[in-house]
């Protein structure tokens, strides 16, 4: 009776600790005019962490759970699957929808959970004096736009003097994002801009390229994602529009955006944040989660544009724990420690080789004041033979003149609009 | 047993026309009023609050609104999501120009430009009907999204075109705002739903109710009789159209905080609130409450038992849920066209006659 109760209390410090774990949420959408883009995402993201919990039983020690929840790209979705996993420990919130994460600014801020919108959201949130629950590094729009502008002056000898370039973009918060940016740079180097918005869900453009075939820009940028993409693209070939000439943003640069297009799409080109191509740690993603059976979704997209910037991104979170768990010295961490881990992640080149993802993205450090990073991005083009990618230009910078002061204006105009306190961040 | 009207002595008029005639009810409404008012705010978490209760209650305002149009009145609308557009509107534009103004007044405000804009769309209803109709609101839908999204002016000029509750308080307790507590929140549209479901009942059971519902029957008999239809399909527009404003109004400033016009209030939008409408029941205030906590509870039913339960994949689960949403529609329209409405006065008419029917 004595050894059974021994044994039954062993079995129950055994498994105290075994229960504590650290949550990640992943509100994904598998669903819906958007799920092209979500599902590989996903894939990359699920996938890294279940690679983690496999090959090294978690991080520090500590099993890694996933909570999924369907979001459909649908804001009050998005709110749904916030409260309703919230409770649960969740240490860092990516919803991949720049409409959820105007929602949880607000939410995630009040309730003191960290909110990381990699290359997408809320712009000035890299002001982190202002923005103390929410990142963005590595790169956000305004730094995609100037991107692609350094790309096209490196292209036209250092001057877009007279040239004529058009915006194509997803008519929400997430299209109308980079056209600050864009307009004051049309000031500074004489271009001229005109906007084309495409509303949701983007199935419909005729307007809008029957307009770009009347004017001819020169240049046409998208901001465009889910089927909005394959439609341009389509589109633009049916008019015949050079497409050496169509630059898309990160989100408008996949696989299945120029494939339906066929051969027409030849050259086609965008931005993107991450390498293109195969790494180590999918062969280990292959090994240790795919035989296994414990693929996320379909397992067919190890490799793609998006599935690599999902790994990527979950990558990112895994070291921003890692980093929190050193800092603080205990495994199991909070919400607000993982933040503190968040602000003091540094990715260097040898970290991401370790990782088995050299190069993968840019080498940067968070700090307090800055949550942005470097915000640099590269080109791609797409070959329509091979379908697929080929890198054009290594990391390009923005312009960080243009770039700052404009996050500045946008984080002090919401700092005073919801009386927030500014951190000090001197210290 | 319990629930009969023997014994229950009715001596003046007022008594003979109210709205509960059985006593069981009459005890049963009170006893529902005070635990949602008494019990319910001590219990809920952020939860049940944010993800059932709180989008409960504002959609049971927008459905009782166009159940007076479509369900009462007989006027089918499709604009719904649009009108909701208008209050929410209506809402930022007021909070940031007078900052001052309390949320029960903006909110009221709200709903009365909506009334005004839903008057203007409904113009085109004394000409034509039915499915021409149905397409004129339609039309209103689609302009009123390109509207907020074209014009600055309605989004304050903001970089993102999204428009954003700043935070309010009434009585010292922030109302809106991400600061909000949730039984704040939940009190707020409670009191709205109770007003408003008090006046739509009266409304519908006086004589300008009478008026619509001749008006839905047949209007040319109802003309002949002399109820004036200009009169009767304006007023069923604008008070339809200002508790869809107040729906719209609340969805923003209380629920959501931060909105995008065509996503927050598109097509979709319209087609969730007939949909709430068909399945609850047609002309009853009670079907627009049962539609909506219905199409509210099903989602997150649907994901505790599928995700949650059986472990299945969350895109199976929200595909299925558009298949037995779509399913339900076409099971009601064709075996029970007046919905959970009339399921629920079945169940009470057996009631009456139990245990010796007849």
């Amino acid at each position: 009776m004595k050894r059974l109760a021994t044994m039954a209390l062993a079995g129950v410090m055994a498994a105290g600790p075994a229960m504590a774990e650290l949550v990640i949420p992943d509100l994904h959408y598998r669903t819906g005019p958007y799920a092209a883009g979500g599902i590989p995402f996903s894939d990359g993201y699920q996938d890294y962490f279940n690679l983690l919990n496999a090959r090294d039983g978690g991080i520090g020690g500590e099993e890694i759970r996933i909570i999924g929840c369907e979001t459909a790209y649908n804001t009050e979705r998005g709110v749904e699957c916030y409260e309703s996993t919230k409770g649960e420990g969740s240490l860092v919130y990516q919803p991949l929808s720049t409409g959820i994460t105007y929602q949880l600014i607000p939410r995630t801020t009040a309730d003191e959970i960290p909110l990381h919108t990699m290359g997408y959201g809320r712009t000035s949130a890299s002001n982190g004096e202002v923005f103390e629950w929410v990142f963005n590094y590595p790169a956000n729009y305004w730094d995609g736009a100037s991107v692609i502008i350094n790309y096209l002056l490196d292209q036209n000898d250092g001057s877009l003097e007279g040239k004529d370039i058009a915006l194509l973009y997803h008519n929400s918060a997430y299209g109308r994002e980079p056209i600050r940016t864009l307009e004051i740079l049309s000031e500074q180097h004489g271009f001229e801009l005109s906007t084309l918005p495409v509303d949701h869900p983007g199935q419909e453009q005729g307007n809008q390229w029957l307009q770009i075939r009347r004017q001819q820009p020169d240049f046409v940028i998208m901001w465009g994602w889910g089927v909005m993409n394959q439609v341009a693209v389509q589109e633009a070939a049916n008019i015949r529009y050079p497409m050496d000439q169509f630059i898309g943003n990160w989100w408008a640069g996949a696989e299945h955006d120029a494939i339906p297009a066929g051969a027409a799409s030849d050259g086609y080109l965008s931005l993107n944040m991450n390498v293109l191509g195969d790494l180590p740690v999918f062969d280990e993603i292959r090994a240790h989660v795919h035989e296994n059976g414990m693929a996320a979704g379909e397992g067919n997209n190890v490799g793609t544009v998006l599935y690599t910037r999902g790994m990527y991104a979950a990558m990112l979170a895994a070291e921003a724990i890692r980093t929190a768990q050193e800092i603080h010295g205990v495994s199991e961490i909070t919400p607000s420690m993982m933040r503190d881990g968040m602000e003091a992640l540094e990715i260097t080149e040898e970290r991401m080789e370790e990782l088995g993802m050299p190069g993968v993205g840019p080498a940067f450090e968070v700090t307090c004041a800055n949550h942005g990073g470097p915000g640099m991005g590269r080109i791609q083009q797409w070959n329509a033979a091979d379908q697929e990618w080929v890198t054009l230009t290594d990391f390009i910078a923005p312009d960080d003149s243009v770039i700052q002061p404009l996050v500045e204006e946008d984080s002090m105009a919401f700092a005073e609009e919801n009386d927030i306190e500014l951190r000090d961040c001197s210290m | 047993m319990f629930y009969r009207e023997a014994g229950d002595f009715k001596t003046s008029y007022a008594e003979d026309n109210q709205t509960f005639p059985i006593k069981f009810d009459r005890y049963r409404y009170y006893v529902v009023l005070a635990v949602a008012v008494l019990i319910v705010p001590f219990v809920i978490n952020d939860y049940w609050a944010n993800s059932l209760l709180i989008p409960f209650l504002i959609y049971a305002i927008a459905a009782i609104g166009l159940n007076i149009l479509v369900g009462y009145c007989g006027q089918v609308s499709l604009g719904t999501g649009g009108f909701m557009a208008v209050g929410a509107y209506s809402t930022y534009k007021l909070m940031t120009a007078f900052p001052w103004m309390d949320m029960v007044s903006v909110t009221l405000l709200s709903g009365l430009i909506t009334a005004l804009v839903g008057v203007l769309f409904g113009l085109p209803s004394l000409r034509i009907k039915g499915f021409y109709l149905a397409v004129a609101t339609l039309a209103a839908q689609f302009f009123l999204v390109w509207l907020f999204n074209r014009v600055p002016w309605f989004y304050n000029y903001s970089a993102s075109g999204q428009i954003n509750a700043p935070e309010r308080t009434m009585f010292g307790m922030a109302v809106t705002g991400p600061n909000a507590e949730v039984w704040v929140k939940y009190l707020f549209c409670l009191f709205f739903v109770v007003l408003l479901a008090w006046l739509a009942r009266n409304l519908t059971r006086g004589s300008i109710g009478r008026q619509w519902m001749a008006i839905r029957d047949m209007d040319i008999a109802a003309e002949i009789i002399g109820v004036n239809p200009l009169r009767a399909k304006l007023t069923a527009f604008a008070i339809s159209s200002f508790f869809v404003g107040v729906a719209g109004a609340l969805l923003f400033s209380v629920y959501l905080g931060a909105v995008e016009v065509g996503e927050a209030y598109g097509i979709n939008k319209s087609f969730l609130v007939l949909f709430m409408i068909i399945i609850g029941g047609l002309g009853s205030i009670f079907g627009a409450f049962a539609g909506a906590a219905f199409m509210m509870l099903l989602p997150v039913f649907l994901k505790i038992v599928g995700v949650d339960m059986m472990g299945w994949p969350a895109d199976i689960v929200a595909h299925f849920q558009l298949v037995i949403v779509g399913a339900l529609i076409i099971f009601f329209l064709v075996v029970e066209p007046h919905g959970l409405a009339q399921l629920w006065r079945l169940a009470k008419e057996k009631l009456r006659l139990w245990p010796f029917p007849y």
